[in-house]
């Protein structure tokens, strides 16, 4: 890996000034990054650690539903989201293993968006709001492709707002080797709706299904999709699963998510 | 190079290290510490796991910089006092949880850190939590007998292979 200068502010005006450093970019809980600078497909010349931020840190009820602080572990949502907004506990509870759990960050997943990766289904479902360090941002217009999201230079994410829905799941098809989502789908139904995020399948990222959520949204049952297909089209083909296993899976986990909803 | 200062077993320790000095080569490199393995170096395999403050972490996918003043257990700070095995690494002694040994450290520090979150974890709770940790020899079920005993539990009663 190629060297570079270490940062670590304390506080959130810190870190933006830290960011506007040339060749500066974030640094969160290392997971995704770390692995892509041993690649060196990554050379940041400065590199801002934001894990020393206490006030991007925990999970807490406010204004809008549930606030996580961007630099929380995935253990820590998994532990004190679990009373508030079990579905979300649990997905965070199931990423990587225990130690990977320790370290890896919400914000550091939704920053990068791997379209494979369990956060932004959830992020996307619940409709939440992604605050960075300058505006809020609807997850709508958040994820904007594979590895691609609003985020500008220097931007990062401070805090994501989740509203509860009256119940939710996520149910993840485990591609075991590396532990992402061969397929991942959320579920979530609101009293003036219901909202499906699927992860893991498409070339464009995590994408929202509208058929199933019109469906759903009439009728919240497992049956209510039975008539619906999902076009293999746009979905991701790899040796871990062709496109149309993928499409298939969509719809299987959707059914599984709305069952296991709770 | 800058002098990082951390406590690794219950000791205040400094060494030069580069930003991107892995705290996995600050131990091994910076202290002499080699018992904390690097395996697959891509956070995969789990032979590099110590406890940073306490939580399980794979060394090899955390700066030393961003570690810096926290609290660090490694293997060598496994044993007793008086230089006996501790429990967990009694129980892999006894219960022949390793072959060749190579995972055995992030194993044992992996299986301590379920330890401590619960103390009586079940099979299935075991395999679970050891998921982050890859045995080539794969001598998984004497690894999974060994924690049970090391929580006091029977391992003869574990469903038999």
């Amino acid at each position: 890996m190629h060297n570079f200068e270490f940062v670590k502010p304390s506080t959130i005006a810190d870190a933006i000034k830290a960011l506007s450093a040339e060749g500066a970019q974030p640094l969160s809980g290392g997971q995704t990054l770390l692995p892509t600078m041993k690649q060196r497909l990554a050379a940041p010349d400065v590199l801002v650690s934001l894990t020393g931020i206490s006030e991007m840190q925990g999970v807490c009820m406010g204004d809008g539903g549930l606030h996580i602080g961007a630099a929380t572990p995935h253990a820590v949502v998994a532990r004190d989201a679990a009373r508030h907004y079990p579905a979300l506990a649990a997905l965070a509870g199931g990423i990587g293993d225990p130690a990977v759990r320790n370290r890896g960050t919400i914000g550091g997943s939704i920053a990068n968006n791997d379209p494979a990766a369990c956060y932004p289904s959830a992020v996307l479902a619940s409709g939440a709001t992604v605050v960075t360090s300058q505006r809020r941002i609807a997850a709508d217009d958040y994820f904007q492709g594979m590895f691609t999201t609003a985020l500008e230079e220097g931007e990062f994410v401070t805090e994501v707002v989740f509203p509860i829905p009256e119940r939710a799941a996520y149910v993840k098809f485990n591609q075991p080797a590396s532990r992402f989502a061969l397929t991942g789908v959320f579920v979530a139904k609101f009293a003036d709706g219901v909202r499906v995020a699927v992860t893991g399948a498409s070339n464009n990222g995590v994408f929202r299904w509208t058929e199933a959520e019109d469906a759903l949204s009439a009728d919240f049952s497992a049956g209510a999709i039975a008539g619906l297909t999902v076009a293999a089209d746009d979905m991701i083909s790899d040796l871990h699963g062709s496109a149309a296993y993928r499409a298939n899976l969509v719809k299987v986990l959707t059914g599984r998510a709305v069952t296991a909803a709770r | 190079m800058t002098k990082v200062t951390m406590t690794v077993n219950g000791t205040p320790v400094s060494a030069e290290a580069e930003g991107r000095t892995l705290l996995v080569n600050f131990l091994r490199e910076g202290l002499g510490l080699t018992g904390t393995h690097v395996g697959c170096d891509t956070s995969q395999c789990g032979a590099c796991v110590v406890h940073v403050d306490g939580k399980a972490v794979k060394s090899c996918t955390v700066f030393a910089m961003d570690v810096a003043g926290s609290d660090v257990r490694t293997i060598e700070g496994m044993a007793n006092a008086d230089g006996s095995l501790g429990v967990v690494q009694q129980a892999f002694q006894d219960h022949h949880g390793l072959q060749c040994g190579f995972c055995t450290p992030g194993m044992v520090m992996s299986s301590a850190a379920l330890l401590a979150e619960n103390p009586r974890p079940t099979e299935s709770e075991i395999r679970h939590y050891l998921e982050g940790n890859i045995c080539r020899c794969t001598g998984y079920h004497n690894i999974v007998k060994a924690v049970l005993a090391a929580s006091g539990q029977d391992a003869g009663a574990m469903a038999a292979e």
